[in-house]
């Protein structure tokens, strides 16, 4: 290597960082050297943004060291980190919406008190910024005014005209259009060329293959590989990025499979920001069978889950039991779904699954609350929700077993039980299952893996989306590989292996 | 209705105008700066308290002025420790400024003064007198009887205290610091969207009680010209509303500065034209029910945010705590 005589514009080493119980970040360590673009893969929850917040001056490193082109660094805050020629585009940018470009681009680094000769030196340095990096913008245009590619670029501006050497972008192509997101790499290899020193987060293999020089792989808080581009693949990256956890084996015996209760044929999503999330994916699951559907986070598979479960809308054809279901309008939501017989265990239990603040027991009639079990005249018979929370509760080995205590008193994996019995106790036609086991300890995943097969084996259909491939091989009947919004390919569990799945989560045909 | 009459109405316009002018920037500042503060009708009573006890035991109306500011200062301090450091509700902690300074000034009164919660009468050096013009006309006979234009210069511009002209150079003030310096960029920039300013190096919680400070400062002002100035002396509950009205202003301000000056002038005839049922009566050649012109600023208030007046959109942060994330 020839770098070796040179510092690396930034040198991290034994970097740890604790949320509580949560290790988010375990001794990582890592080089990045000057004039390059450093991947930096993982998925959603892996401690990349950690990482990047550490070396921002967001958050403090329990542990470790800070090393800026060789010299040791402390970043205790933002400004710190500006100071030693660190930028960072966040992945939801930093913008003041109504605020013109120019005004933006000054926030923080004015000089002066008045604000005339910041200005007028500012857009002379955009004008000069703007032909040498070739990023075009209208320094008069209002920030809501302008797209999102637009506003990437504008923060880009922003840490260049901070005199920033470094450019952290995290997650950049999230929100962009892929014509868009052509036009970042061209730029980011137009800043290498002018040997600026580029770190790009990302959970998207193919702008990493594209993009990078060097790449390093991040799971569960832990860095286990950095590599250089050229010298690896995308399957061995899938490989690395999911991993081989041993899991516990399932016992289940062989499926008995009825009539089709989900039927999905082309269903599309488009978000807010009109990018096609899903693009005409069509599926379906019997009776007494688990679908799994495998795929490196962001691919679709959580839109997939919130169109089903009532709360996106989508165009397409769903029918549950040869019925149709909305897909958007009035009788497009949660409860009728639930009514239908549609459960749904989404895969953000605290955001989407549970109100934090709120008891067990009140979070258990959530979606139910209308069952005349629970009504007492015009009222709603607290007691008779609570007596029934407890059963629940006891039958699910929830602990501590009390339905006052609120849901963020319970661990991650006795939350997941409150979420699992309130859904499975109503003995749905078809269950959907996101992250069924994220945050869980061992033994709830072990008891949650077993009431999954019990449902299925009582002749439910489940759905199970899962970026755990090892729970999806043990859970799963069959499995659909989702990339890029669309369905790589469905596989029987007998007939596949976790090489087969990786590659196809990671794009590629097989 | 004579050219006289509209002078004395909008004379008292102009004194009625002011405290709301005031208050109605201190919330400005605040707002802006994302810290939504209820709590203006309070601070006002308590400065308005504090600064005709202080005049009254000093005999010097600017260390009543100052005892004024510093009482708001104390209860601006309170809402930010709350609202910014704890990160508390804003509106809670405002509605607890406001029973805190209502009950407490009539209680300290009645303590120091025992007349039945006020504080005595205020002469001479303890109030903000009438700065006459050079060659102003004093009495009321003299400038009726004067051309249109000495009437206008001897009743409607000369005569009132410092704190008028005080209160209205704040409003070029204000628009100046906000659009034209470093600190008014960054304070706008903290209401809008704190995480810019953060992830640019800049301390949101310093820029925010900053904003609150200025807020404290103005409200004391505005309490001070109300017992020392429009009146000579403190009684319970004198601040009347005025916060709230002051608030609606600067909905209907839209939140600009220039804006906070007509909406409040607008909402000071209403009240100057409250005190005149007289003329009202000659001028529609109907009675109009005092209380109906004391709600109109909170009916046009509610027109405007009701969207049929252009769109107020309050600072996009504002009465959100900023929680650091990632």
């Amino acid at each position: 290597m020839t770098n070796n005589t040179t510092a690396p514009a930034i040198e991290l080493k034994g970097i740890s960082k604790a949320f509580g119980p949560v290790q988010a970040n375990k001794d990582i360590s890592i080089r990045v050297m000057p004039g390059t673009i450093h991947g930096i893969i993982g998925e959603n929850g892996a401690g990349k943004s950690t990482l990047m917040s550490i070396l921002y001056g967001f958050y403090k490193a329990d542990k470790g060291e800070i090393f800026i082109g060789g010299q040791k660094t402390e970043i205790p805050d933002s400004q710190a980190a500006i100071a030693a020629g660190i930028g960072m585009v966040f992945q939801h940018f930093k913008l003041v919406e109504n605020f013109t470009v120019l005004e933006n681009i000054i926030l923080g680094a004015e000089d002066g008190r008045l604000l005339k000769p910041s200005l007028a030196k500012a857009r002379k340095s955009l004008l000069e910024l703007a032909a040498e990096y070739e990023l075009n913008v209208d320094p008069d245009a209002l920030i809501e005014e302008i797209g999102v590619g637009m506003q990437q670029r504008v923060e880009i501006l922003k840490a260049l005209y901070r005199q920033a050497d470094i450019l952290i972008l995290d997650e950049p192509t999230g929100v962009l259009t892929p014509s868009e997101a052509d036009q970042l790499f061209r730029i980011l290899g137009r800043l290498r060329e002018e040997g600026k020193t580029i770190i790009l987060i990302t959970h998207k293999l193919r702008e990493i293959m594209e993009a990078t020089d060097t790449v390093s792989v991040m799971r569960r808080g832990e860095m286990t590989a950095t590599v250089k581009t050229a010298d690896t693949s995308p399957e061995e990256l899938a490989e690395l990025m999911v991993g081989r956890k041993v899991l516990l084996q399932v016992d289940k015996t062989p499926p008995t499979l009825g009539d089709v209760v989900l039927d999905v044929q082309n269903l599309r999503v488009v978000d807010e920001q009109g990018v096609e999330r899903l693009k005409s994916i069509s599926l379906n699951v019997r009776a007494g069978e688990i679908l799994g559907i495998a795929g490196v986070a962001g691919n679709g598979q959580s839109e997939l889950l919130e169109v089903l479960g009532g709360y996106a809308d989508g165009t397409g054809s769903v029918t549950l039991n040869g019925e149709a279901i909305d897909l958007t309008g009035k009788y497009s939501d949660g409860k009728t779904r639930r009514a239908r017989g549609i459960a749904h265990v989404p895969e953000d239990r605290q955001r989407e699954g549970l109100i934090m603040d709120y008891s067990a027991w009140e979070n258990t009639a959530f979606g139910y609350h209308d069952d005349p079990a629970y009504q007492s005249g015009i009222f709603i018979n607290n007691t008779a929700i609570r007596q029934d929370t407890e059963e629940k509760m006891a039958r699910f080995d929830v602990r501590p077993p009390n339905p006052r205590l609120s849901a963020k008193n319970f661990s991650g994996g006795n939350q997941q039980k409150i979420v699992l019995a309130r859904e499975i106790e109503r003995n749905p036609d078809l269950l959907l299952i996101g992250q069924p086991t994220r945050g869980v300890d061992i033994g709830a995943i072990e008891f949650i893996h077993q009431q999954i097969v019990a449902l299925r084996d009582q002749g439910k259909a489940i759905l199970l989306v899962s970026v755990e491939l090892e729970e999806i091989l043990s859970l799963s009947d069959r499995v659909a590989v989702m990339f890029d919004g669309h369905i790589m390919g469905e596989r029987a569990v007998g007939e596949t292996d976790e090489k087969e799945l990786g590659l196809m989560m990671a794009g590629v045909e097989t | 209705m004579d050219f006289f009459t509209l002078i004395q109405i909008l004379d008292a316009t102009v004194r009625l105008a002011i405290p709301l002018l005031l208050a109605c920037l201190a919330g400005l500042f605040s707002e802006r700066a994302g810290i939504f503060d209820i709590g203006l009708e309070g601070k006002m009573l308590a400065a308005a308290f504090f600064s005709a006890a202080i005049a009254s035991m000093t005999g010097s109306v600017w260390i009543g002025l100052l005892a004024g500011i510093a009482a708001s200062l104390f209860l601006s301090g309170v809402h930010g420790l709350a609202s910014i450091t704890f990160r508390g509700n804003q509106l809670i902690s405002g509605v607890a400024i406001n029973f805190l300074a209502a009950g407490m000034t009539v209680l300290i009164a009645q303590s120091w003064f025992s007349q039945g919660g006020r504080t005595p009468s205020l002469s001479g050096a303890e109030r903000f007198n009438p700065i006459n013009f050079p060659g102003a006309l004093t009495t009321t006979n003299e400038v009726k009887a004067a051309s249109p234009l000495m009437q206008v210069y001897s009743e409607l511009l000369s005569g009132h205290s410092l704190l008028v002209y005080v209160a209205l150079l704040t409003v070029p003030m204000t628009w100046w610091l906000l659009y034209r310096t470093r600190f008014g960029l960054r304070l706008r920039a903290v209401g809008e969207n704190p995480a810019a300013v953060d992830t640019a190096g800049v301390s949101v919680v310093g820029l925010r009680y900053a904003a609150v400070a200025i807020c404290g400062i103005l409200c004391g002002i505005a309490g001070a010209y109300l017992s020392t100035a429009l009146q000579a002396g403190f009684v319970k509950d004198m601040s009347a509303g005025r916060g709230f009205i002051a608030l609606a202003a600067l909905i209907f301000a839209k939140w600009r500065p220039w804006h906070a000056l007509y909406a409040t002038f607008l909402f000071g005839l209403f009240q100057a034209l409250e005190l005149r049922p007289d003329v009202i009566e000659a001028v529609i050649g109907m009675k109009v029910q005092g209380q109906f012109l004391g709600t109109l600023p909170y009916i046009m208030t509610v027109v405007i945010l009701a969207g049929f007046v252009g769109k107020a959109i309050p600072p996009r942060a504002g009465g959100e705590p900023y929680v650091k994330e990632r």
